[in-house]
């Protein structure tokens, strides 16, 4: 490729084929992509060791998942990657949708307020792997192995055994859980012989990645139906250094082999772009798609993520989004599950969460394509008059479906949220990246962001310091599985964590009153909350969330590590 | 244009019903989806009962079909 160089990642001879002794692994992750290094380095986070096998020794070949979405963006800043994509990334927010050789309207994803991450940002998927690289070998308790193909797997009630094959010959490896987070074509999936439920759809797309410079806007441009690609749809996005993204429907008859030929592809572009943009070829692939899941994502000791677990068609930027929503489900329960705080159970609540993630993904994605390429021409009919009534008729604006664009999956129906609810936040609802205006403990007020406060572990907003002290809040950081306490007040106070909301706009946010908690886990997911301060719903509520039955006091033992 | 027709959407869920419409003709030959379209005007036209209504609607629905 002309913009980029792969890396090539070393192989290096694994203790195992050194005659070291190679203990039991806690948790050992197949595939190095951007679900899997994520999840290594969320786990890292948590003070847990793992090893990542992959059998390639390079990132993504192709630029496959471009658009990173807002919640994604605020994942990544967390496992340290997010400024560097925000650097190289193309931020936008605009989407222009044709019919044929007219400009239909345009749609505004930006929400209102100053946020802290655009709705999307475009970067090819190699970068992004880059970056996770990187960042995961600064992390000692990561083991990241290139070319350790995983060949074979024996599971058991208690752990899983893994044969890894190796340019130096084959080994072992015993584990007490497994991510799979392999891919589409996950080879963990092949060996425990689970197959997926779904829809194959009936149809080819031409992706070509373009070199060009062209004044084009940063926006997503979605054509149905335009003249130099006649009854199919076309996309146009940009990326980095110049690249464009430009994914063009051929139908289910097209030859791949024929099509993705550069003599092929090259006049196809031509007829879009016109002739006096002069571009080169980066990258081309001719891909057809599922929207599909395996029916369950946990068996047993094996925690399926990603592409693995499930896949839906690329309008809407579901595929790595999701898979990044599952590591920030899965990781935190794996986490507690791991050092003794929380029964194994806690690891189906990921199985509930992100499959009905998955299913809502999938729904998005099936309806999507099913707009995008109709099936008949009844249903070609209902598509055209909707896209004709759509300039002046806005609820045929609002049916037009180019893609619904990744958001955040909202538990409502989550086991792990409690019957406690209060204000305008539901239980289950991702906590928006507000920004506020901190204090921590003796220092000085800056402004920073809501979720950075929030972090990775339990915290529960309280607005008001008085009510939080007079309740016995201030325990709650010392428990085993401690809750942060973030104290929502109208002036400075020097002696705890606040968050100083003079104009009331949090308040409002939430639809607080003085004295309402919110009670956020670890993913920044609500869990419950209360119009007044009370400890022990506090610390039930906690419980709850990761399958503790347990009721009333808090044991001053915290479990061993 | 007519005031009597909504502009705005009308469905709670938009996505939902325009896959229930479009499950409605699925592996129908033409003239049966036809059939069936023109059956869901009729009984959604009968609904709406207003021949005012029903009239501004076949206005929009000709003048803003190319040919």
């Amino acid at each position: 490729m002309q913009t980029y160089e792969f890396p090539r990642f070393a192989f290096e001879t694994p203790p195992e084929l050194a005659g070291k002794a190679a203990p039991r692994r806690r948790v050992a992750i197949v595939g190095a992509g951007p679900i899997g290094l994520a999840a290594a380095i969320d786990l890292a986070g948590h003070g847990i060791e793992s090893v990542v096998l992959d059998d390639d020794d390079t990132v993504s070949v192709g630029s496959r998942a471009i658009c990173w979405a807002k919640r994604t963006l605020e994942i990544l800043d967390r496992l340290g990657v997010a400024d560097r994509m925000m650097q190289k990334g193309v931020t936008w927010q605009t989407g222009k949708v044709h019919f044929g050789d007219r400009a239909l309207y345009q749609f505004d994803l930006a929400d209102a307020g100053r946020q802290r991450f655009p709705a999307f940002i475009n970067l090819q998927q190699y970068y992004a792997e880059e970056y996770l690289v990187e960042r995961a070998g600064e992390e000692p308790a990561i083991d990241l192995r290139w070319r350790n193909k995983v060949v074979d797997l024996d599971a058991q009630s208690d752990g899983v055994t893994l044969t890894v094959e190796t340019p130096e010959g084959a080994y072992t490896l015993d584990a007490d859980w497994v991510i799979a987070a392999d891919g589409a074509r996950s080879q963990v999936r092949r060996l425990v012989g689970l197959d997926f439920m779904g829809r194959v759809f009936e149809d080819r797309f031409l992706i070509a990645d373009v070199i060009m410079r062209a004044d084009f806007p940063k926006e997503r441009w979605f054509w149905f139906d335009p003249p130099f690609n006649p009854d199919q749809s076309a996309l146009l996005h940009m990326q980095a250094d110049n690249v464009w993204r430009i994914d063009l429907q051929l139908g289910w008859d097209a030859d791949p082999d024929e099509e993705r030929k550069p003599e092929n592809v090259v006049p196809r572009i031509k007829r879009m772009l016109g002739d006096d943009i002069a571009f080169d070829l980066e990258w081309t692939s001719v891909y057809t798609f599922q929207c599909r899941r395996l029916e369950k994502f946990r068996h047993g000791r094996i925690l399926f993520a990603g592409d693995a677990a499930h896949q839906v068609s690329p309008f809407g930027a579901r595929g790595a989004n999701s898979g990044l929503q599952d590591v920030d489900n899965l990781i935190w329960k794996l986490a507690l599950v791991l050092d003794g705080k929380a029964p194994d159970a806690l690891l189906d609540t990921y199985d509930a969460e992100r499959v009905y993630a998955a299913d809502e993904n999938i729904l998005n994605s099936t309806r999507s394509t099913d707009f995008i390429t109709p099936k008949n021409a009844a249903s070609r009919a209902f598509r055209d008059a909707t896209l004709e009534l759509a300039t002046d008729w806005p609820f045929a604006r609002d049916l037009v479906n180019s893609g619904r664009l990744s958001r955040p999956a909202t538990y409502t129906e989550s086991p792990l949220n409690s019957a406690d609810a209060f204000g305008n936040v539901a239980p289950g609802t991702p906590c928006p990246d507000l920004a506020v205006r901190m204090a921590r403990a003796g220092e000085t007020a800056r402004d920073g962001w809501l979720l950075e406060l929030l972090g990775d572990r339990f915290a529960v907003l309280c607005f008001g310091v008085q009510a939080a002290a007079s309740a016995g809040l201030g325990d709650l950081p010392a428990d085993a599985i401690p809750i942060a306490l973030l104290c929502v007040t109208a002036g400075e106070s020097g002696r705890t964590d606040t968050i100083i909301d003079a104009g009331g706009h949090l308040a409002r946010v939430f639809g607080a009153e003085p004295g309402s908690c919110y009670l956020f886990r670890p993913d920044q997911h609500l869990c419950a909350a209360w119009p007044s301060a009370d400890v022990s719903a506090i610390r039930s509520a906690r419980d709850q969330a990761v399958c503790q039955s347990r009721q009333g006091a808090e044991p001053t033992t915290a479990a061993a590590d | 244009m007519s005031d009597l027709l909504r502009k705005d959407l009308g469905f709670a869920d938009g996505d939902a019903v325009y896959e229930a419409l479009i499950n409605a003709i699925s592996g129908l030959d033409d003239q049966q989806a036809m059939k069936v379209m023109a059956k869901l005007i009729l009984l959604l036209g009968n609904q709406i009962g207003d021949p005012a209504v029903i009239e501004a609607a076949i206005t929009v629905a000709r003048s803003e079909t190319d040919g």
